[in-house]
Formats: C-alpha cells, structure tokens, sequence
C-alpha cells in the first residue's frame, strides 16, 4: 500500500560537514546519504566539499575520491566503471543512475547522492535488492523449449529474430528502472516492476522459446503485470537508454490479442 | 539482519519528478475530482427536477465563489481527463512511448486541456 512517509527509523536527520583544505580553488560540495547499522541511529546526510581540479569526471570518481580522501566507511557498490555491471546504481540528483556514467557537469549546483529509493538500506549507499534479484529468476529467464534442439548445431535465428530481442537483452540488471516506479514503491511485494517485466518480454519475442503461452499465464495478475499505469520513470531514468514501458505494453497487447 | 529493520531508502522526498509523473499523478486526481462532481451533477439534476424553489437554491450555490472555482475546477479536471485518456489509448496500441514522444505528448495534453477548459467558458459565458 502506498505509505508516503518514511518510518520513524528511515528519517534523515543532519550530518556532518567536511569542508575543503585550504586553497583548493575549484570545489563542489557533494551531499551523500550515510547509514551506519551499528550505530542504531537514524539516515543521515553528510556534506563533503570536493577540489574538483584534483577529482575524475564522474559521480563514481567523486565517491571513490571521498572514500580514499576523507571517510574510508563510506560504502557502495561499484565495479566496472564503464556502465556495463549495473553495481553503482543510486539515486544522483533526483534521479537513477548509474555513478559511473554520470557526469558530475551534467548535475547543477549540489550534487545530492541517495540509495536507489523505497528499498532497504544495507549500509550508506547499498540497498538489499534480494526481492529485485527474487522477482527476476520468477520469470525463468531462461530457454524454454519443448522440441529438441537440431542435432550437430544450435537453434538458429534469423537477423531479425535476433533484433527482436537485441534490446530487452542489453538490460544490465542495475534496478534504477524498478527502484524509480511509484507503482513498484507502493506494491513491490506483488508487482514484478519494469527490470523483472522486461526481461520477461525479452523471453516472449524470442522465437526459440516454446513457453510463451505459460508466460503469459504467469503474468496475467492484477498486480504482477498490470500494476503498470505507464508513468513512464522507467524510460525516462533507464541509463542505458532501453524502453521497458513498451515492452510492458507490448506484454499487454499479447494478453488482449490472445483474449479476443 | 531482519529486513524490516533496515531503514527505507527515501523516494517521493528525494525523487525529481519528471512531467510524465506528474501527468500520470494528475489523471488520477482528475479521475477522484470528476467522480465527485458526479455527485453535484446528480444533484443539479434532482434539484432540477423537484421544482423553481430547490433549483434557485442550487443555482445560488453554484454562481457563489466557491461555486465557480468548483466548476472551472471540474470543467478542467473534465478536459485534462478525457486529453490523457485518448494519451492512454495510444499508448495502449503500442504507440507513442519512446522517451521524447511521451514527454512531448504530457506537454502537449496539459495545454490541451487548458486551451479546452478556456475555450468552454468562453462559449459557455
């Protein structure tokens, strides 16, 4: 159900200030979200000042910069630093991305860093995505095919087969889509979210599944599918540019089609 | 560590709304205002129906202040609902749901409305 409040134990209250060495010219300060779960207090959001002359491009050079420089607790995830592993996903000024491929130009004036929203907070900036990672494998992301495949060579496809699902495949898994979905926030204990409906679309196009039709069945739910009301945050906020709110409306249009 | 006593991540607080949440919040507050201008339309037509004496009375209320901004407030909610329920139908065809187009389509239905919503009492005055 929609709660719009945070918990009494999720309200942020004021963090420390670090401010710059003397005669760093060019700073930028940097508001990050900080949660210690050993110390039994409250969020809070500490505010560091950056000498950018000394500091790479991105979000994730900053974080890393104020990990080795000025507080070795702060935690996040990261890993490849090209986009590509999706471990850096947050919420950087108001939206969800990816630390690693945004730039800290592309933010006006403090750049605000917060944990993917409505999730769990492990520590700082790492939220338990353990339901996320749950609702994907309930797809069965995987080839589902009742006839053998042709002896001595793989299932083949042809060029445009293949564009079908060239898309829906390239999703990284990073959870800014589903974090960023009001519908998700208020209902992601029964709601699939953009991530998990995508990866399901990618498995209904294919043309070497042989399982469509109990797909389809698994996501003809009230909640599961079409708790999806096209706000449309998943598009806008995917940083790898993919659109899974076509593919849910695609995934809904099979489930008409089959209908009537 | 039990989930539930990990702390929430903050969401509507910190997230910046892009126009295509704002127009979907907008529908369905459009949808609750129009199911309870239903109510007074009812009543016009009651009221209408029992005779001179209980319609002047409504006819009252309704050209009081309160009134008017009530039925500017439904005409519009009226116009704004029915603009981004033709948006809905198109994106129920699979249509219109890149990034640019749905953006482009929230800007274009709010000023629809308005322009509708000022075009009816326009006529209507």
């Amino acid at each position: 159900m929609a709660e719009f409040r945070l918990p009494k134990n999720s309200r942020i209250r004021k963090g420390q200030h670090f401010a710059a060495a003397e005669g760093s010219g060019n700073t930028r300060t940097f508001a990050v979200y900080r949660y210690d779960p050993d110390s039994g207090e409250n969020p809070r959001v500490d505010t560091y000042e950056i000498d950018m002359d000394n500091c790479g491009p991105m979000v994730l050079d900053a974080l890393i910069k104020i990990k080795n420089e000025i507080d070795p607790t702060l935690t996040f995830r990261r890993s490849c630093r090209e986009g590509i592993c999706g471990s850096c996903a947050m919420n950087i000024d108001g939206g969800n991305t990816l630390a690693c491929t945004r730039a800290n130009d592309e933010v006006k004036g403090d750049v605000k860093i917060y944990p993917l929203p409505h999730m769990p907070v492990v520590k700082d900036l790492v939220t338990d995505l353990t339901n996320f990672y749950a609702q994907y494998a309930s797809i069965k992301p995987w080839l589902q095919a009742r006839t053998p495949p042709p002896p001595d060579q793989e299932r083949l496809q042809s060029k445009e087969d293949q564009e079908l699902i060239n898309d829906p495949s390239a999703c990284i898994l990073c959870a800014c889509c589903s974090t960023s979905c009001p519908s998700y926030w208020w209902n992601s204990d029964r709601y699939l979210g953009p991530a998990a409906l995508l990866a399901a679309y990618r498995w209904l196009v294919d043309t070497r599944d042989e399982a469509t039709g109990e797909r389809l069945d698994e996501l003809e739910d009230p909640f599961r599918l079409y708790r999806c009301h096209t706000i449309m945050n998943c598009t806008q906020t995917c940083p790898k540019g993919l659109n899974p709110a076509q593919a849910i409306a695609e995934t809904k249009k099979m489930l008409a089609e089959r209908k009537y | 560590m039990n989930n539930n006593d990990r702390p929430l991540s903050p969401h509507l607080s910190i997230y910046r709304w892009p126009i295509t949440m704002a127009t979907s919040i907008l529908h369905r507050a459009t949808g609750v205002g129009l199911a309870v201008g239903f109510v007074v339309f009812v009543t016009w037509l009651f009221d209408a129906a029992s005779g001179p004496d209980a319609y002047s009375t409504f006819l009252g209320a309704m050209e009081s202040t309160v009134g008017c901004v009530l039925l500017i407030g439904w005409s519009y909610a009226f116009f704004y609902h029915l603009c981004n329920g033709i948006r809905h139908l198109v994106w129920d065809t699979g249509r219109g749901l890149e990034k640019e187009q749905a953006t482009a389509s929230a800007w274009f239905v709010i000023v629809a409305s308005v322009v509708l919503t000022a075009a009816f009492w326009w006529v209507a005055s």
